[in-house]
């Protein structure tokens, strides 16, 4: 019984000081971070393998999304008579909610989980200390573009896959199931607004990325360096991420949506 | 894959996600560049302003020709003032037309109709609409009908 009590203690107590370790880690990433001109090209790098190549699967997946919230939309707004309020029902959907989130869940699934495994090899083949043996500071040189890049892409990202999935709804509500075109975008404009719908949105998706690059990089930077520990942070970075996105959404929602 | 082209690919990246950015301010959600500085302000008093809300629209022959600034209470007429933003190119609305609260559809939005008047003289920045309807309380009809008044 009390092996089990001291258990569960140390348990918790492990999840503080992880915690906590993240904490120092952040800061001293952050930190690290002014040089602006020797680490571009490493930023660059990175907005390539996390951004440019995510860019697939969010834009697919943007697609079908904007394509089945039209079916849905359609089907449920006719029984009222109102299908030309479909334009306003997605692009609010998507400006607002789908948008951030999809892609911040896609981003921690693509991006964020190959951070994790490329980090950790690095600290299990001992890349990493042995950069640090060449007085080179692997936060600067390893961890900052990443997180930086992760944290640049997220936004970029989120409204790529908002456009497209409004894109994809026109394709299905104007173009199939002939809504008229009009009163889809007329609809749409009057009522999204820029600051109070796509700006927040976008703050939601900077959130986002900032949670999701860093977890992604810490898991990595943190793992046991054995390939049960890669893989076992590979699988903590999507989960904390998901899990992550999903609370700070509620947050963010209840925010910027909430009226008290 | 050279640096140079990662580089140019990663600029081409940036300039989609700001090219979406502008595509939903202009097109979604209806942004324009238009300032506020090409519309003119008119008012109109209601008994009864119903639902209407900052940025409904204001209408005339079921055409947009701008939207509602502001709600407010008249305190000493206990009316509801509304203050309205019109397009500057609708300069020659009649002095005697009426502003009427409609609904679009059985349970849309409510907006103001601006319904024509024959006046040769036009209303000026800063007028306010002489005759005014307020909203129909679909309430306040059923309970008359039944009532028999």
């Amino acid at each position: 019984m009390t092996d089990k009590l001291a258990a569960l203690g140390r348990q918790g107590i492990a999840v503080v000081a992880s915690l906590g370790r993240s904490g120092r880690f952040l800061a001293g990433v952050l930190m690290g971070v002014p040089r602006p001109i020797k680490g571009f090209p490493l930023l660059v790098q990175q907005l390539y393998s996390v951004g440019v190549l995510s860019l697939a699967i969010v834009v697919v997946s943007g697609l079908f999304i904007g394509m089945v919230l039209a079916l849905q939309g359609y089907t449920i707004l006719s029984d009222f008579g109102s299908e030309s309020a479909i334009g306003q029902m997605i692009a609010l959907t998507l400006v607002r909610e789908l948008g951030p989130v999809v892609t911040a869940l896609l981003f921690a699934g693509r991006a964020g989980s190959a951070l994790t495994a490329e980090i950790g090899l690095m600290k299990a083949t001992e890349q990493l200390s042995s950069m640090e043996m060449m007085g080179v500071d692997p936060l600067r040189r390893v961890i900052a573009p990443r997180l930086w890049a992760g944290f640049i892409a997220m936004p970029v990202l989120a409204v790529i896959f908002t456009v497209v999935g409004i894109w994809g709804g026109m394709l299905v509500g104007v173009e199939w199931l002939g809504v008229f075109d009009g009163a889809y975008w007329g609809n749409m404009q009057s009522s999204v607004d820029f600051v109070d719908d796509v700006l927040n949105g976008l703050v939601k998706s900077v959130v986002f990325g900032f949670v999701c690059a860093w977890i992604a990089v810490y898991q990595g930077y943190d793992c046991l360096p054995t390939s049960a520990g890669i893989s076992s942070a590979t699988t903590k970075t999507v989960v904390y991420s998901s899990l992550a996105v999903l609370g700070l959404d509620f947050a963010l929602t209840a925010v910027m949506f909430g009226d008290f | 894959m050279g640096n140079r082209s990662i580089e140019v690919i990663v600029g081409l990246f940036m300039i989609a996600g700001l090219a979406a950015l502008l595509f939903l301010a202009l097109q979604v959600s209806g942004l324009s560049p238009q300032a506020t500085s090409d519309r003119y302000t008119l008012y109109a008093n209601f008994n009864d302003s119903g639902g209407l809300a900052p940025r409904s629209r204001v209408a005339m022959a079921g055409v947009t020709i701008g939207t509602i600034e502001s709600v407010t209470l008249d305190k000493e007429t206990f009316q509801a003032r509304v203050k309205m933003a019109i397009d500057a190119d609708v300069d020659n609305i009649p002095a005697d037309s009426a502003a009427v609260i409609r609904t679009s559809g059985l349970l849309g939005d409510q907006y103001i109709d601006v319904s024509v008047g024959g006046d040769m003289e036009s209303l000026q920045p800063g007028d306010t609409f002489y005759s005014t309807q307020s909203a129909m309380n679909l309430e306040r009809l059923i309970s008359n009908f039944a009532s028999g008044r």
